[in-house]
């Protein structure tokens, strides 16, 4: 792994409205690990999301201040937003099948960037319905809508559709909220074969599952960091700081 | 890393107990959350408001387990009657008002001197004529069927895009505007439309097309046209309102871009939405009688090319009925013609119904 850092983050701010939710957050992502984030609901972890990828630019009245570097290139600087957006994954905890056959889920985002060779389609849609672990289970429906499937078939559909544009960081929100525990551990073995070519920042509320996967781990609480260290050292009895300790224990409020 | 729901990092401290504990709770959740809606919350409130009354209990209070009066019971029941009802009489009316218009069109099938073939298929109107009656209506299906569809080519693209920009592009203090305006121009009658149309607009057609009247089939379009925009727009707008914010927020993080979100996204999720704001503008132009009569120069003719003045089968009946003797030939073909309206716009509807179902079952 190397230790380069892809993605920094500096004295991060957001208010909506009046309402600041993240007050000020420094952190750096390396390259190609898997990048934890953990902490109770409400703490602005899907918001610091929204700030990667600048979707929080369609919610009115937001102020952002502070800096956020993908490849050394400030997001809100960026000439061309929407390569920014197709450089990074996004799942989202509950999963959006979009109104379109699964192989036009999977194919949107490279025909919003140009592609419209059959050919390549095909090969990007079935390589990633297989890093999705979708592709057995759809192979021979894939005309038939993406918002027929099951939760735990969508969500993966998703994944697929995040990988589409082959993307250098992945970011899960939350990604198994709606799905049961079998298809979570099958989507927790794709991410650690993706991790090889690429970053992944997983959200999550079960800190066993950031335990199991994440490098490393932040802990995130009321827009602030709490602690952000080697998971070993979050879960160990010993991290930083109490307050980790108890939330990953449970004890916490 | 841990590998399985029980790996843990291999931290030299043993793994704690709680977290241990805690386990099971995680794994339940998900499936929990799964289940619809309704279930979910009226497990919520049950499980929320047993323990509360076990304590109360507990505590050596009193507790009446509550129950509803029993006006509640029967308000309840009063007020599903009277909704259905109110869904039954649509249909009553319709029925109704199906019947008595057949019941006044329906002698002159039975006279010998009247052809439904001759009605339908020939496009003499010579209604009050001694000693050539006739009574074809084809001029006027065409004059209804050329100004509709000239409204609907203006209209449809119009209204439709007026949408997409209210819904999508705007925001704010325009929005807000834009509706209120287009909320009003639905609201102007539809004599005043007509009054535009002879006046203003004939004008403004005779000066930039040369024809030789202003009143004719694209005066009536233009016209009808104005009057959809408005239905279009507010009926669209709430079709594309109605497409979750989750699926703009998914297209938009692929990298979509605005453009590419109506056009992919947007367009095939609000697509029922958008075909009934479409039909109902449709059935705005088959129904509308007084801007039309007004404005399309009432001539009963094949029109040619969109100069022509045509009248259409609504205009006719509007026209026509104040001067017919009550259940003479004329006035009951004039029923007849109000059947066949009836039956044009029951078409619309239905082909408008398959069509949606079949989008929907796709
Ligand atoms: N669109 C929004 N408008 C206003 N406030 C918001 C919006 N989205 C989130 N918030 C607020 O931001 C805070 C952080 O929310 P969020 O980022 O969703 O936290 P998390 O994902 O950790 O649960 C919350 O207090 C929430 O109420
Ligand atoms: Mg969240």
């Amino acid at each position: 792994m190397s230790t380069a850092a892809q993605i920094v983050v500096q004295d991060l701010r957001l208010a909506y409205g009046h309402k600041e939710v993240l007050h000020g957050i420094s952190f750096d992502i390396r390259r190609n690990e898997i990048f934890g984030v953990i902490g109770p609901a409400q703490s602005g972890k899907t918001s610091l999301l929204r700030c990667l990828n600048r979707t929080i630019d369609f919610t009115p009245d937001t102020r952002v201040t502070g800096s956020v570097l993908v490849d050394g290139e400030d997001v809100r600087q960026t000439r061309n937003v929407f390569a920014l957006r197709r450089k990074i994954g996004m799942v989202a905890p509950l999963p959006v099948g979009l109104p379109m056959s699964i192989y036009d889920n999977v194919a949107f985002a490279p025909r919003c960037a140009g592609m419209s060779r059959k050919s390549e389609l095909d090969g990007i849609v079935e390589q990633c319905l297989r890093q999705g672990a979708l592709w057995d289970e759809v192979k021979d429906r894939l005309d038939s809508l993406g918002t027929k499937l099951s939760g735990g078939q969508q969500q993966r559909l998703t994944i697929a559709r995040a990988l589409s544009h082959q993307p250098e960081i992945l970011c899960l929100d939350e990604f198994s909220i709606a799905i049961d525990p079998v298809t979570t551990m099958r989507i927790e073995d794709v991410l650690k074969e993706l991790r090889r070519n690429m970053t992944i920042i997983l959200v999550t509320n079960l800190t066993q599952q950031a335990r199991r996967l994440a490098d490393r781990t932040l802990f995130l609480w009321k827009g602030a960091i709490v602690e952000l260290d080697r998971s070993e050292v979050i879960f160990s009895d010993h991290p930083g700081n109490r307050q980790t300790y108890e939330y990953v224990n449970g004890i916490f409020g | 890393m841990g590998d399985g729901f029980g790996g843990g990092p291999a931290s030299p401290g043993v793994l704690n107990p709680k977290a241990e504990i805690r386990k099971p709770k995680e794994i339940r959740k998900p499936k929990e959350i799964r289940k619809p809606k309704a279930e979910a919350a009226s497990k919520l409130g049950r499980d929320m408001s047993t323990p509360q009354t076990d304590r109360a209990v507990a505590d050596g209070f009193a507790v009446r387990r509550a129950t509803r009066p029993a006006w509640a019971v029967l308000g309840e029941r009063a007020l599903e009657v009277l909704i259905y009802l109110c869904g039954i009489s649509a249909i009553v009316f319709v029925l109704g008002i199906f019947f008595f218009v057949f019941k006044e069109a329906f002698p002159i099938l039975g006279n010998k001197q009247f052809s439904l073939s001759q009605f339908l298929f020939s496009e003499q109107w010579h209604p009050t004529s001694e000693l050539n009656k006739r009574y074809g209506v084809l001029a006027m299906i065409a004059g209804t069927f050329s100004v509709t569809a000239l409204a609907m080519v203006i209209a449809v693209p119009f209204g439709l895009g007026a949408a997409i920009y209210l819904s999508e592009f705007c925001s704010g203090r325009v929005k807000e505007t834009l509706k209120v305006v287009i909320e009003l121009l639905a609201a102007i009658p539809s004599v005043v439309w007509g009054f535009i149309g002879l006046t203003v607009m004939s004008r403004l057609i005779v000066k930039y097309t040369g024809a030789p009247v202003g009143v004719n089939v694209l005066n009536g379009g233009i016209i009808l046209a104005l009057m959809s925009v408005p239905i279009i727009v507010s009926i669209g707008e709430d079709a594309l309102k109605a497409v979750p914010d989750s699926y703009r927020e998914a297209g938009l993080a692929l990298g979509a871009t605005r453009w590419q979100l109506v056009w992919r996204v947007l367009l095939p999720a609000g697509k029922t939405g958008l075909l009934a704001a479409v039909l109902l503008g449709v059935g705005r132009g088959v129904g509308e009688t007084m801007a039309v009569l007004m404005a399309t120069g009432h001539a009963v003719h094949i029109p040619h090319s969109p100069f022509d003045s045509v009248r259409t089968l609504t205009a006719n009946i509007a026209a026509e009925l104040g001067e017919a003797p009550a259940n003479s030939d004329h006035y009951q073909v004039l029923f007849l013609t109000g059947v066949l309206l009836f039956l044009m716009t029951f078409v619309v509807n239905l082909a408008a119904d398959l069509i949606v179902r079949g989008i929907r079952r796709k």
